[in-house]
C-alpha cells in the first residue's frame, strides 16, 4: 500500500507548489478534482461557473441571504453593518465560498484565498454541495434550479419599478410585514391546484350555454319565459352557504392566502407577497437540510483532497494547510466552552458520514446490530450516496446516528420546564440512552417541530372581515409575547382589517391566549 | 466549467441596502449623534462616530416560541453527568443552552454600527439652511469655475482624452493599411514555404519577398499613434453669479463666563462653522470676542483662547458695525449674526445695548440668532432686555442652552426650514 502510494506521489507532478494562484492554476485544478469527482466518487452535478468575487463583494453577497442578485431592502444593509464591523474588526472572518443551487451551479471564490483554499473551496462548494443541490430530494422537489435565477432579476426589477412607482415608503411597508411573515410563507405539502367554486360554476354555465346553443330551435321561444331562470340558482349558489368553502381553510401558508385573499391589496402588493413567499419556499429545504448539505460537501472535499494527495497532485504543505482548515471547520466544542454555540452542522454531518464509511467498510458488531441493512456492505459510497437523495437532517440523524457518533459527541439529552430553575439530564451515550437521544436530536432539526404550528382557520369576508389564526401550542410552548404581537399587527396591516390570532393546546384544545390587532389607518 | 472574474463589477452594490438603512433608523440615530456629541470634545465634532442605537424601527419580528413551556434537546460533551442529575440554569439569557436559541429571539439588544464622516454630518446638518439668503451679486469675477467645452488638439497630457484619441488613431491606422502582426507573420511563412520548395519559383519569391517588407516598411512608417490624432479636453472659465454671506460669531468670554459655560458656546459655534463650511462654500466667518473691550480675532483664538474681564456687549456691536462699515457692504451681502452669552452685561451699557440691537445691527441682518447659555434660574438682564424685540423683528430668535445636550436641538431649532417657516 504504502509502496503503491509513494509510486503514485512519484508519478505525477503537483499541480502547484505556491499559494499564488492564476486563472489556469483554478483551470487545471478544478479538472483534477472533477476527475476523482467523477471516476472515483461517481457524482452528479450541474455544470460548474465559477466566479472569483473580492471580500466586499464576498459581505456584499452573503449579507443579501447570499444570492448574486436581491432586491434593495433595509434588512440587507442593517446586516451588512453588522457584519462588516465585526470583520473590519477581525472578530469574524468571512466565508471562503458561497455557492448558489442554481443550474449552472455558482460558486463563489474569494481572491484572497491561497491556492489551496481555492482548491478545497472547489472541491467542497462546486462539487460537494452541488451533487447534494442535484440530487437531494428536498431540493429536486421544491426548488427549480433552472430558474432561479431569473426569478431573482425579475424580483429585483420588480420591486425597484414598484419603488419608483408607489414610493419607498408604501413598498416598504408590505416588504417588511411580509418578512415578518416569511416564515408562515412555506407550503410544506404541494398544492394540488383546487378549482375554486366558482370557476366551476362558470365552466358549467358554459356547458349549458354551449348545449342550448347546439340544440337552438325556433320553436322554444314560442314558450311562455319561466319565472325563475337558471342563472339565478348559480348566483344564489356563488352567494350563499358558508362563504369560507372557497378559501381552503385551514391554511398553513400565511403568504399565499393573503396574496389570494386579502380584500385590500392592490395588484403590485400581491405580487410582492408572492415574490417574499417564493424566495420562502426556495429556501426551505435548506434549512432543513443544513447540516446533511454541509456534512457532504465536507465529507466529499476531505476525500477529494485526499485522493489527490495520494496522487501527487498536492505537495505536503498544501495538504497541512488543507487539514488545518479542514479541522477547525469540523471543530465541535463542548456546550461548557465560550466557543460553543449550537451543534456544528460541518462537525455532526461530517462525523456521520465518515462513520457511515467505517460502518460500510469495517463495522464492529454492535453496527452488525444497530444496521443490518448496509454494515459491511462494502459500499460506502453508494449507501452515502442513497442518503445525500433520500433524506433530510431530521430522518438522517433518525437512520443513520451511530451509538460511535453519540460516544465521540458525548451527547446528552435534556429536558427544561420553563419554571423550574434546574434543567434534568433525560439521556446519555450509554446503552439505554442511545435511542432517546438520536430521537431527541432529530427532533431538534424538524422543521415543523422548532417553528410553531400556526395556520388560518376563519376568514369572514362578507361580515366583519376578521380573519383568524390559530397556533396549536405544543408542550406549553406559547410565541414570544412582543414580537407575536408586531408581527400580527403585520398581519393586520396587510389584510387591511381586524386580525386574532387563537393560541389553542393541541391537546386539550384550551384556548390559552389570545391576541388581536387591528391595521393602522 | 467557467471561471468568470467578477472582482471588477461595481463595487458598493449594498449602497442602496445602507441608505434605506440609514432612512430607516434616521430618527434614532439622530439622537444618538446628539448624544455622541455631548461626549464628543470640541475638536472631535467633525470625524466619524461609531453609533450605538437601540431602535425599535430596526427590529424585524417573527412569529417564534417564547420561553414558557418545555423543551428537550440536546448538547455534546457530556462532562460525567448521569441520567436524573439537574444542571442549575445559566442566569438570564442563556435559556436552555444554545442549542435551542432562536437567532432572532432577542430583538431590543444595541445595535452598534459606524457612520462615515459624511454620514454622520449629513445626518447632522439634514435640512438646515441659512434663512433669507436673498442678495446675490456677482462676486470675484478673477475666479471663475471651468466648464467642459469640447475637444482641442493641444493641451497638456493630464487633459488627454484617450477615447477621442484612440478612435482617431483606429481610423487613421485603418485608412493607411497598416498591417497587423498577424499579416506580417503570414506573408513570412508563405516566403518561407515558397523557398523550402524543391524547385523554387524564383519570381515568385522575389514578390512575396517584397511583399514582407513592404508590409514591415508600411508598419514602420504608420505610427500606432500620430501626434494628428491627439484630441484634448477644453475647459472654459465662466464666470458664475454667487451668493456671498457672512456671518458674525459674537461670544462673551467676560470672567463671569465660567469653564463650562464657555465650552458651551464653543460648542454652539464649532457646530455653526462646521455647518457653514460645510453646506455654503461662499461664506465668510467673522469671529468677534468680546469682555469689556471687543477685537475680531482668528478662528484658532476664538475658539481656544482662555481671556477674561468685565462685559460691555455694545463694545462687539461697535466692532460688528465697523467690520461691516469696512468690509460687508450690506446692499451686497447677506449677513447673519450669532451671539453667545451668559445673560450678565453692565447695567449702564443695557440701554444702548438694545438701542443699537433695534437701530443698527437688526436691519444689517439677514437673521440674527442669540444664545444664552447656564442654568437659567431667573431671566437675565440681556433675556429680558432683548424680548421686546423678538415681536418687532421676525428675524431675531433667542434660545436658552443649559447643557451639551440641548446644543443640537437649539441649532436645528434656529436653523431648520420646518420650524421657522411655522
Amino acid at each position: 500500500m504504502n509502496t503503491t502510494r509513494n509510486r503514485n506521489r512519484r508519478k505525477n507532478q503537483p499541480l502547484f507548489t505556491s499559494a499564488e494562484w492564476d486563472f489556469d492554476t483554478i483551470k487545471t485544478a478544478y479538472e483534477a478534482i472533477a476527475k476523482v469527482a467523477s471516476r472515483d466518487l461517481k457524482l452528479d452535478t450541474y455544470p460548474n461557473q465559477i466566479e472569483v468575487i473580492t471580500a466586499e463583494q464576498m459581505l456584499d453577497a452573503y449579507t443579501s441571504t447570499g444570492m448574486p442578485l436581491m432586491y434593495r431592502h433595509w434588512s440587507f444593509g442593517k446586516q451588512f453593518a453588522q457584519e462588516s464591523i465585526g470583520y473590519k474588526r477581525g472578530m469574524r472572518s468571512l466565508a471562503y465560498e458561497l455557492v448558489i443551487n442554481s443550474n449552472p451551479c455558482i460558486s463563489y471564490v474569494m481572491e484572497e484565498n491561497s491556492a489551496t483554499m481555492q482548491t478545497l473551496v472547489l472541491a467542497h462548494a462546486a462539487f460537494g454541495h452541488n451533487h447534494f443541490f442535484k440530487n437531494n430530494y428536498l431540493f429536486r422537489q421544491w426548488t427549480n434550479a433552472d430558474t432561479i435565477l431569473d426569478y431573482l432579476a425579475f424580483a429585483k426589477d420588480y420591486v425597484k419599478e414598484c419603488e419608483e412607482r408607489h414610493g419607498m415608503e408604501a413598498v416598504e411597508s408590505v416588504m417588511d410585514a411580509a418578512h415578518a411573515l416569511m416564515r408562515q410563507g412555506v407550503s410544506r405539502q404541494p398544492k394540488i391546484p383546487v378549482s375554486s367554486k366558482s370557476t366551476r360554476i362558470e365552466k358549467r354555465r358554459k356547458r349549458r350555454k354551449a348545449h342550448q346553443e347546439a340544440t337552438y330551435d325556433d320553436l322554444w321561444r314560442t314558450l311562455p319565459r319561466p319565472k325563475n331562470p337558471a342563472r339565478g340558482a348559480d348566483e344564489a349558489e356563488l352567494q350563499g352557504g358558508g362563504e369560507t368553502e372557497g378559501l381552503g381553510l385551514p391554511e398553513e401558508n400565511v403568504l399565499y392566502f393573503l396574496e389570494k385573499h386579502a380584500p385590500r391589496l392592490k395588484d403590485w402588493q400581491r405580487e410582492l407577497l408572492r415574490i417574499v413567499r417564493m424566495l420562502a419556499q426556495y429556501f426551505y429545504p435548506q434549512r432543513q437540510t443544513k447540516m446533511m448539505n454541509e456534512g457532504c460537501a465536507t465529507f466529499v472535499h476531505y476525500e477529494i483532497m485526499n485522493r489527490m494527495y495520494e496522487r501527487g497532485l498536492l505537495t505536503e504543505g498544501s495538504m497541512l494547510e488543507m487539514l488545518h482548515l479542514h479541522s477547525s471547520v469540523v471543530m465541535q466544542p463542548p456546550f461548557y466552552d465560550r466557543r460553543f454555540s449550537g451543534i456544528n452542522p460541518y462537525a455532526l454531518g461530517f462525523a456521520m458520514m465518515r462513520d457511515i464509511q467505517r460502518i460500510c467498510e469495517d463495522p464492529t458488531d454492535e453496527d452488525k446490530d444497530w444496521f443490518p441493512e448496509f454494515a459491511g456492505n462494502g459500499d460506502a459510497m453508494g449507501t452515502l450516496k442513497d442518503a445525500w437523495a433520500n433524506y433530510r437532517d431530521e430522518s438522517f440523524i433518525l437512520q443513520f446516528l451511530s451509538p460511535t457518533v453519540i460516544r465521540d459527541f458525548k451527547l446528552f439529552a435534556l429536558h427544561d420546564e420553563s419554571d423550574e430553575p434546574e434543567v434534568e439530564v433525560t439521556a446519555i451515550h450509554n446503552e439505554v440512552g442511545y435511542r432517546e437521544t438520536r430521537r431527541c436530536l432529530a427532533r431538534h432539526y424538524d422543521a415543523s417541530e422548532q417553528d410553531p404550528d400556526i395556520r388560518i382557520t376563519d376568514a369572514d369576508l362578507s361580515g366583519t372581515r376578521r380573519l383568524t389564526l390559530t397556533h396549536y401550542v405544543r408542550d406549553g410552548r406559547l410565541l414570544g409575547k412582543q414580537d407575536c404581537e408586531r408581527t400580527l399587527q403585520h398581519l393586520a396591516q396587510l389584510w387591511g382589517h381586524r386580525v386574532k390570532l387563537l393560541e389553542v393546546d393541541s391537546g386539550s384544545n384550551k384556548t390559552l391566549r389570545e391576541v388581536e390587532a387591528l391595521p393602522l389607518p | 466549467m467557467h471561471i468568470i472574474d467578477r472582482r471588477l463589477n461595481p463595487k458598493e452594490k449594498s449602497l442602496g441596502n445602507r441608505q434605506r438603512f440609514l432612512r430607516r433608523a434616521r430618527d434614532d440615530i439622530r439622537n444618538a449623534v446628539n448624544e455622541s456629541l455631548k461626549r464628543r470634545k470640541v475638536s472631535e465634532v467633525e470625524s466619524g462616530e461609531r453609533i450605538r442605537i437601540r431602535s425599535k424601527s430596526l427590529h424585524e419580528p417573527s412569529f417564534h416560541m417564547g420561553r414558557d413551556g418545555a423543551r428537550d434537546f440536546v448538547l455534546p460533551g457530556n462532562k460525567g453527568y448521569i441520567v436524573g442529575d439537574t444542571i442549575p440554569k445559566p442566569p438570564e439569557g442563556g435559556g436552555g443552552g444554545g442549542s435551542q436559541g432562536s437567532p432572532d429571539g432577542h430583538g431590543e439588544d444595541d445595535f452598534v454600527f459606524t457612520l462615515t464622516k459624511e454620514e454622520f454630518l449629513d445626518l447632522f446638518f439634514e435640512d438646515l439652511k441659512l434663512p433669507n439668503l436673498v442678495k446675490t451679486k456677482l462676486k470675484d469675477v478673477r475666479s471663475p469655475t471651468p466648464v467642459r467645452a469640447g475637444y482641442t488638439v493641444d493641451g497638456p497630457p493630464a487633459k488627454l482624452n484617450r477615447v477621442r484619441t484612440m478612435r482617431n488613431s483606429l481610423a487613421r491606422r485603418i485608412a493607411l493599411r497598416r498591417p497587423s502582426f498577424e499579416e506580417i507573420a503570414k506573408a513570412e511563412a508563405e516566403l518561407e514555404e515558397a523557398e523550402a520548395q524543391e524547385e523554387q519559383d524564383l519570381e515568385r519569391i522575389k514578390l512575396l519577398r517584397d511583399r514582407v517588407a513592404r508590409l514591415k516598411h508600411l508598419r514602420k512608417i504608420v505610427a500606432f499613434i500620430d501626434p494628428l490624432d491627439l484630441k484634448y479636453n477644453r475647459f472654459e472659465r465662466l464666470p458664475k453669479p454667487i451668493t456671498q454671506a457672512v456671518m458674525f460669531c459674537l461670544m462673551d468670554t467676560s470672567a463671569s463666563m465660567t469653564q463650562s459655560l464657555k465650552d458651551l458656546a464653543k460648542r454652539f459655534f464649532m457646530l455653526l462653522h462646521i455647518f457653514l463650511s460645510r453646506h455654503y462654500r461662499d461664506v465668510d466667518v467673522v469671529f468677534i470676542r468680546h469682555t469689556s473691550v471687543a477685537s475680531e480675532v482668528d478662528e484658532e483664538t476664538f475658539f481656544r483662547s482662555t481671556e477674561t474681564g468685565g462685559t460691555v456687549i455694545s463694545t462687539a456691536f461697535d466692532e460688528m458695525r465697523r467690520i461691516v462699515a469696512e468690509r460687508y457692504p450690506a446692499d451686497e451681502w447677506n449677513i447673519y449674526a450669532a451671539q453667545a452669552s451668559d445673560g450678565a452685561n453692565d447695567l449702564g451699557d443695557m440701554a444702548r445695548c438694545i438701542d443699537m440691537l433695534d437701530d443698527d445691527i437688526l436691519p444689517l441682518c439677514q437673521y440674527y440668532a442669540y444664545i444664552e447659555v447656564g442654568t437659567h434660574i431667573s431671566e437675565s438682564i440681556i433675556w429680558s432686555g432683548f424680548s421686546p424685540l423678538t415681536t418687532k423683528h421676525r428675524h431675531f430668535a433667542m434660545r436658552h442652552v443649559s447643557a451639551p445636550g440641548d446644543i443640537y436641538p437649539v441649532f436645528h431649532e434656529l436653523f431648520s426650514e420646518s420650524e421657522r417657516s411655522q
